[in-house]
């Protein structure tokens, strides 16, 4: 079947069979690798992405079902400059070590600064409980969403 | 896995869903539940019908006596709306124990209640509030209270052609007082062990109409009528709470799962317990 949406501010339209998930979409059709597939069933969060303002689950999406809809990538919201300080933050706290996990995480953080800007600590490890690390052990990615916040609260004093 | 091959269409109207639902059709809402199942290849449905822009099943209102949730009504959303908090608080408190972020933007309460995991936790609070669930198939609606509707292990009351097309919970009165609580290797997972804790607290300290039900530790939700009854009409105080972990064991038959054994199900139900009723006594008397 035929779905027109919008990726990353640009309007697509392409051909999908039904049973392509969002994050195949991405990666196999609109060559977007930035979204990574992991589990494939809901548990990792390596699928992050946003569709209509929200992060979801990019495997657990049909992308069949997103006529008309909006998708935002790691690519752009890497290039709207949106969260350039968090993504600061991930390397100057070596949040990022493998990286399977990182466009996932970043998603879900940006999340965190943009719907929760007083966070702390335990609000911020609950919004990413979601997100499975393997290597980083958590603290610095926990440190580096934490060091953006209060930066930011910072900035508009 | 990648998912088997399958067909999808939309329905705009539930007119339009009666038609689809046919031969090998299958239900899409939230999808959370759904296909996370098709990568293992555990169903193989021939056609989903995603039900997610009918107008009908949407919308959370208060119309005679009852506060209405439509089957669609997103976890997320459930979790935000000022109608719920006022009138259910403990679908507020539950939502935040419901998986992860990403998750609830997309999860429905219809899809929670239709597929019946006997670890989630608003088949339990529809129970806990004795919600009544409003069924829809093409040429009619009924009526099905909670406690009736969940019949088993992943079986409901749903009849082939049947929707929920929404969910009553009886108003919230002042007195009420309500609790969610649950054991979790990480947070938002399926919960090992929880308990929806319901009832009056009358000015007197006199329990009345106690729902303490659990989750995690059967087939569905289990309502502990004997714990309950013991509660009934007395002061909530520490002898109340000791009679009702008693009384609880018989109202249990945990099976052995990847968790744990039936002892540490009755153990964790017992401690749920107590922290439960505890957390609606005085904070003087919590002290002491
Ligand atoms: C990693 C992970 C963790 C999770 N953790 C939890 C948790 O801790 N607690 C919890 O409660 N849930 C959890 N969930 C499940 C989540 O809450 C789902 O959203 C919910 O169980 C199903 O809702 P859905 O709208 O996504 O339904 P779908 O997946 O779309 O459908 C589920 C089933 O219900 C049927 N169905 C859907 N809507 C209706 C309707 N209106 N009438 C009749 N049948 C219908 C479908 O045909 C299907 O059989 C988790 C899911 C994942 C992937
Ligand atoms: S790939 Fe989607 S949650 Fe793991
Ligand atoms: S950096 Fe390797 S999984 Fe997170």
């Amino acid at each position: 079947m035929m779905i027109t949406l919008t990726v990353n501010g640009e309007r697509v339209t392409r051909h999908v069979e039904p049973r392509r998930h969002l994050i195949d979409f991405l990666r196999l059709d609109l060559g977007l690798t930035g979204s990574h597939a992991g589990c494939e069933h809901g548990v990792c969060g390596a699928c992050t992405v946003r569709v209509d303002g929200e992060i979801v689950r990019g495997c657990l999406v049909l992308a069949a079902s997103l006529d008309g809809a909006e998708v935002t990538t790691i690519e752009g919201l890497t290039d709207s400059g949106e969260v350039a300080d968090l993504q600061e933050a991930f390397v100057a706290r070596n949040a990022a070590q493998c990286g399977f996990c990182t466009p996932g995480m970043v998603m879900a953080a940006a999340d965190i600064l943009a719907h929760h800007a007083d966070a702390d600590r335990a609000a911020i490890r609950e919004h990413l409980s979601g997100n499975y690390c393997r290597c980083t052990g958590y603290q610095a990615i926990v440190e580096a969403v934490e060091t953006t916040l209060a930066a930011r609260r910072e900035a508009v004093r | 896995m990648k998912w088997p091959a399958l067909g999808y269409l939309r329905a705009s109207s539930l007119d339009e869903l009666w038609r689809a639902l046919g031969e090998g059709a299958q239900i899409l809402a939230g999808g959370q539940t759904l296909l996370a199942t098709l990568a293992f290849r555990l169903s193989e449905p021939g056609t989903l019908v995603d039900i997610t822009r009918i107008p009908e099943l949407r919308g959370i209102s208060v119309a005679g006596g009852v506060l209405r949730v439509g089957a669609l009504t997103r976890h997320a959303e459930l979790g935000r709306d000022a109608l719920v908090a006022r009138h259910a608080p403990l679908l507020t408190q539950a939502v935040p124990h419901i998986a992860h972020p990403a998750i609830r933007n997309r999860g429905t309460i219809g899809g929670s209640l239709a597929y019946a995991d006997p670890a989630a936790e608003l088949p339990a609070c529809a129970v806990a509030l004795d919600a009544t669930l409003v069924l829809a198939r093409a040429g009619g609606e009924r009526r099905v209270k909670a406690t009736e509707f969940f019949t088993g292990l992943l079986t409901t009351a749903l009849e082939p052609g049947e929707i929920i097309a929404a969910v009553e919970f009886p108003l919230a009165g002042p007195s009420q007082r309500t609790v969610i609580l649950e054991v979790a290797r990480r947070s938002g997972d399926y919960a090992m062990t929880g308990l929806a804790a319901v009832l009056d607290l009358g000015a007197d300290g006199r329990i009345a109409s106690p729902r303490l039900t659990f989750f995690g530790v059967g087939e569905g939700p289990v309502l502990a009528a004997r714990a309950n009854a013991a509660l009934e009409g007395r002061a909530l105080d520490a002898t109340a709470i000791a009679a009702a972990q008693a009384a609880l064991d018989a109202d249990l038959d945990p099976p052995a799962d990847l968790h744990g054994p039936p002892a540490m199900k009755r153990h964790l139900c017992r401690v749920l317990l107590g922290r439960a009723l505890q957390s609606f006594t005085p904070a003087t008397e919590q002290a002491a």
